[in-house]
């Protein structure tokens, strides 16, 4: 259980890392630590290098723009869920980052090495998937590129990114001021990895219809999986239509998904999701 | 492959070492060091007994390199005791509460509880048992750990709760 030979380096800049990176395609980005020595250990993976991007501190910071949060990839995720700032501008971001494993987990583990890493069960890959968040690249050859979160997640530890892109900042949009969001998950024990769990966002008219209803689960398929309940937009948002709609949604998944259980456990976080973000518009909308 | 030089305080104490890239925290504190109260059960960061501080945050020592905390300031069990090497607050109070029987996780539970006490907010049992569930321990049932971090995280009983003579 100890990671094979390495060898290290700990640049003192982004433009520094990205030029290791250039030079050594095998090496691996050591962010928080947390997916990557643990792959390690189990000699999962066995890179030549490691490019220590830890103590950059100009990855670690937050802007509060109009309209949305750039966050910087080394943000940990005990941060995300204690900072004033994301828990009053966007508090699903701060609540999944408190379901990421334990505290001395969410310490060390950061928002980009999740992004990067994009295990098909991980809550911040699904929100930014959700909110369809801009995901910022750097490289020596391609200088930046901008990724949309709802495309950039192909497959289970499987995105977009290419071996020598580093992923810098991530930026959120905020949600509308009469939007309502709720999230649900199901682990074994607290701290585990889900087995499935929801984001919601409803949206209401002046007169309390569905303006727009959408959705991503995770821990579900190989990927953050979205759905948009386009066919109940119009409709009263009655506490009871979201079972019978997440029922119908996930449908296609039934052949797809080991297991009945599993399945049932999604449509039930999806349901009670939709339930919590529309409950969330009403009261909204009451202030 | 690569040896690196690590210069990092741990319990007070400056070390330097040359130490293979590939190191954990954990084994360096143990092997290098000769700090065995941090204790590795799983080494990928499920069980919690190899918990440490590192700039008074937790942390897993089996998930990080002993590269990685370079310039950095670790505090294991060790250093969480009174300086006449008696029981800390925590220790004693773990121990008052039979929060202690084999020992194994016990010092990863000093380090979480530590860290809880000093970010001083009054937490309700639910939130200790959350803040407490990255710690697995086999003897004890877990009843006397929160019993234990409810007394250190709960109201201050001032001196209602003392049986001291401070004269204050
Ligand atoms: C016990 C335990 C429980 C956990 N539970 C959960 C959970 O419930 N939900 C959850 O989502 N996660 C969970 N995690 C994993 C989570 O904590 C990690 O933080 C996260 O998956 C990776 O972040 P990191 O910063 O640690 O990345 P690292 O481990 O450092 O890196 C992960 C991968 O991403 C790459 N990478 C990292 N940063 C960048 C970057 N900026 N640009 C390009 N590539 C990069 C690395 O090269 C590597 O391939 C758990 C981990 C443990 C040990
Ligand atoms: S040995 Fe580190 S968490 Fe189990
Ligand atoms: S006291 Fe034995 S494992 Fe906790």
């Amino acid at each position: 259980m100890k990671p094979a030979a390495i060898d290290y380096a700990r640049p003192a800049s982004v433009a520094d890392a990205l030029s290791i990176m250039e030079s050594d395609v095998e090496a691996k980005v050591l962010a928080g630590g947390q997916s990557l020595l643990a792959v390690m250990n189990f000699r999962l993976a066995r890179p030549t290098q490691l490019i220590d991007i830890g103590s950059l501190a100009e990855l670690n910071r937050i802007f509060d723009d109009d309209g949305s949060l750039l966050i910087g990839a080394l943000r940990c995720h005990r941060d995300l869920e204690t900072d004033p700032l994301v828990r009053d501008r966007l508090p699903p971001l701060a609540e999944a980052a408190r379901h990421i494993g334990h505290i001395a987990i969410r310490n060390r583990g950061t928002l980009g090495g999740s992004i990067a890493h994009a295990d098909p069960a991980a809550e911040l890959p699904a929100l930014a998937a959700l909110l369809d968040a801009e995901i910022y690249v750097d490289s020596r050859q391609r200088g930046r590129r901008v990724y949309h979160a709802a495309e950039f997640f192909e497959a289970r530890y499987t995105t977009l990114l290419e071996p020598d892109e580093l992923v810098t900042w991530i930026r959120f949009p905020t949600l509308p001021a009469d939007a309502g969001w709720g999230f649900t998950e199901a682990a074994r024990r607290h701290g585990d990895f889900a087995i499935a769990g929801a984001f919601a966002v409803v949206e209401l008219t002046g007169d309390r219809r569905l303006r727009r209803a959408r959705a991503v689960l995770f821990g579900v398929t190989d990927r953050p999986w979205l759905i948009e309940a386009v066919e109940l937009t119009g409709r009263v948002a009655a506490p009871d239509i979201w079972r019978e709609f997440a029922t119908a949604a996930m449908a296609e998944l039934v052949d797809t998904m080991e297991g009945a259980y599993r399945w049932r456990v999604a449509a039930g976080c999806l349901a009670r999701a939709f339930e919590r973000a529309a409950a969330n518009a009403r009261a909204g909308a009451h202030e | 492959m690569s040896d690196i030089v690590v210069d990092l305080e741990v319990n007070g104490v400056r070390y330097e070492r040359t130490v293979p890239a590939r190191l954990s925290l954990a084994d360096f504190l143990r092997d290098s060091l000769g700090l065995t109260g941090t204790h590795l059960g799983c080494e990928h960061g499920v069980c919690g007994s190899c918990t440490v501080l590192v700039d008074g945050r937790s942390a897993r020592s089996c998930l990080l390199l002993a590269a990685q905390v370079s310039g950095a300031t670790v505090r294991t069990v060790e250093g969480l005791a009174e300086s006449d090497g008696s029981p800390g607050t925590v220790q004693s109070a773990l121990a008052r509460h039979g929060g202690i029987q084999c020992g194994f996780c016990t010092p990863g539970f000093v380090v979480a509880l530590t860290e809880l006490v000093a970010e001083g907010k009054e937490l309700d049992e639910e939130e200790i048992r959350e803040a407490l569930s990255g710690n697995i321990c086999r003897c004890t049932g877990y009843h006397g750990a929160i019993a234990a971090a409810v007394e250190l995280t709960g109201p201050d009983p001032g001196c209602a709760g003392c049986d001291q003579e401070c004269g204050s």
